[in-house]
């Protein structure tokens, strides 16, 4: 910068510019998305109106009753648990497997390469799709994995139509879309760790097991902290997956967030109700999306430094 | 780690075996499916001897299926079209818009510009539907309802952050030494940008825009709150496709796999720009 200024033939032209245009490069997106914020503080406002569609006579303010009348909802709590519980246990199987399948790629080699392509096939499938593909997979009359359910000895397994089984399955949905991009992001760290560490400690005969959970897990936790964060906002989202498979049944066992949310808007037209569950999860999600951004710039940083 | 034993060596050969097992069978599965008539797939025990037939795709493309009820008439290469022309017209509107805007933050610390950056990176993030159930509303009254024009621009939403991070990255890794000296050489700035730090940018612009297009074909939610029959793309037809009782399992199939292959076939072949985008900046290839 200081350079640029020292330069007599560009003050003239530059002094205008400098000033405005990054303002007048960026103006454009910004307007764009000005757009979307105009029906978020819509939403705010809805959700402190009782507001039925279909009892347009009796809107009116009602201020913070949609969210204290959460506090003794049923319906509200099981959606707050099925959304943790879903959220916690898909990124919790995803980051194991992702770390585990990262370890076993981590050598550049042929066959690890084409895996690793392999991998990146399910992450590209529309995971409403994906949730088609399993919706097949699972049906009781020919369905692959519910043959296979029954030749390890599980009559009438029921997958997704059974309140028992309906979140195992559309975890299997997630874990099937998601795990790859865990496994992705935490071999881009464990190819980029240094190895010295590695090289010490294997010729002070330092068991493998061992460096792994002194030096490798200490070493890569920036990523699996930041692959954790990005996919738990993901998660605590879930909708396509779960929409495709049995819009939030049987019953209300699949009831997350925005699944509640769409079919109270449009099934039983309660805005208010579902703009005040969206803003809650919208809360969740942006506590969430601080510590990850902070995280992930962190990350980046140490990237370019180690480039 | 260079001596293994072979012990160790079946071990990792059968769990990379696994590996690939789990994540390719379900694709592998529905390819097999979309081949074989309704009585080849109802057969029990399953099995994979048939003689494959492309009839199911031939009931696509011409959109009359048969199902218990006779023919019917979907139309599901118009939902093909429809994620064509969504997904395309939304990286392309991003790009426009997202590139300079990328430069803006990469090169210029201007006042309030991590938090605009910050703020159009929070739309990533936040729940869609809070945006898309209110604007359902306002969409009826702007006239932009069940309009290509207002789903590509709702359609920003995934493609502008992705683009606007991913590419602003990749400006900031180059020295503005460069650039000065192309000034000092007399140029101006948009020159300086499209001669000088659109091409050297070049990668990470390709990767942003694939991965943005990717998203957008995958995207279900938007178009499921905001398009009407006609204006759906592949994700929420098909979805319809499976819910319309009835129609045969080997058609449901092949439409699904007609859905998947353009994404499928784009990461093949790109696969090491989009492991570049996907690994969020952590690796620099």
């Amino acid at each position: 910068m200081s350079a640029q200024a020292d330069m007599p033939v560009l003050r003239r032209s530059s002094r205008l510019s400098r000033t405005l245009l990054p303002y007048l490069l960026s103006l454009p997106a910004l307007l764009v998305c000005i757009g979307i914020l105009v029906p978020f503080v819509t939403a705010i406002y809805y959700s402190l109106q009782r507001y039925r569609m279909s009892q347009p006579w009796n809107r009116g303010m009602n201020w913070g009753e949609n969210y204290l009348n959460f506090f003794t909802d049923s319906s509200f709590w099981n959606t707050l648990q099925v959304s943790l519980v879903y959220a916690g246990l898909t990124v919790g199987i995803e980051l194991v497997l992702g770390l585990a399948i990262a370890l076993l790629l981590q050598r550049r080699s042929r066959v690890n390469n084409f895996v690793s392509i392999m991998l990146l096939m399910p992450l590209m499938t529309a995971p409403a799709l994906a949730a088609l593909m399993f919706k097949l997979m699972t049906n009781p009359n020919f369905g692959i994995l519910s043959y296979f359910m029954q030749l390890a000895g599980f009559q009438d397994f029921r997958w997704a139509s059974s309140p028992d089984t309906a979140l195992l399955t559309v975890i299997l949905v997630d874990v099937w879309v998601y795990t790859p991009f865990i496994m992705i992001l935490l071999l881009a760290g464990l190819r980029s760790l240094p190895t010295q560490p590695f090289e010490a400690a294997a010729l002070d005969g330092v068991p493998r097991f061992e460096q792994f959970w002194r030096i490798t897990l200490p070493m890569l936790s920036p990523y699996i902290l930041t692959a954790a964060l990005f996919r738990l906002l993901d998660s605590i989202q879930q909708f396509d997956i779960i929409y495709a498979m049995t819009q939030g049944g049987p019953g209300n066992r699949l009831m997350v967030f925005q699944v509640e949310a769409y079919l109270n808007f449009f099934q039983s037209t309660n805005v208010g109700r579902s703009a005040a569950l969206l803003l809650i999860l919208w809360a969740i999600t942006y506590a969430l999306s601080n510590v990850f951004v902070k995280n992930w710039l962190r990350l980046r940083e140490r990237a370019k430094g180690g480039a | 780690m260079d001596h293994r034993s072979p012990l160790e060596r079946v071990l990792r050969a059968l769990a990379l075996t696994a590996i690939v097992v789990f994540f390719m069978f379900p694709i592998f599965w529905i390819v097999l499916m979309s081949l074989q008539t309704n009585e080849t797939i109802l057969r029990s025990p399953p099995s994979m001897s048939f003689v494959p037939t492309l009839k199911n795709y031939a009931a696509i493309i011409s959109g009359e299926l048969d199902s218990n009820a006779g023919s019917m008439s979907i139309h599901f290469m118009n939902n093909l079209l429809n994620s064509v022309l969504l997904s395309v017209f939304s990286v392309a509107l991003a790009l426009l818009l997202g590139v300079p805007a990328a430069y803006a933050f990469a090169r210029h610390k201007f006042r309030g510009s991590e938090d605009i950056a910050f703020t159009l990176l929070s739309f990533r993030f936040a729940p869609p539907l809070l945006v898309l159930l209110p604007l359902t509303l306002y969409f009826q009254a702007l006239g932009l309802a069940n309009t290509y024009l207002g789903l590509v621009w709702v359609y920003q939403l995934i493609c502008l952050p992705l683009i606007l991070w991913i590419v602003r990255g990749y400006f900031e890794d180059i020295s503005p030494d460069i650039e000065h000296a192309y000034r000092i050489a007399g140029h101006g700035w948009f020159a300086t940008f499209r001669k000088i730090a659109l091409p050297l940018a070049g990668p990470g612009i390709a990767a942003a825009g694939l991965l943005a297009f990717i998203f957008a074909w995958n995207n279900f939610i938007f178009a499921l709150v905001l398009a009407s029959a006609d204006k759906q793309p592949v994700t929420v037809g098909a979805l319809a496709f499976v819910t319309a009782s009835g129609i045969q399992y080997g058609q449901i199939a092949a439409a699904i796999v007609m859905s998947i292959a353009p994404t499928l076939l784009l990461a093949l072949w790109a696969q090491r720009y989009l492991v570049e985008g996907l690994s969020l900046g952590a690796v620099k290839g």
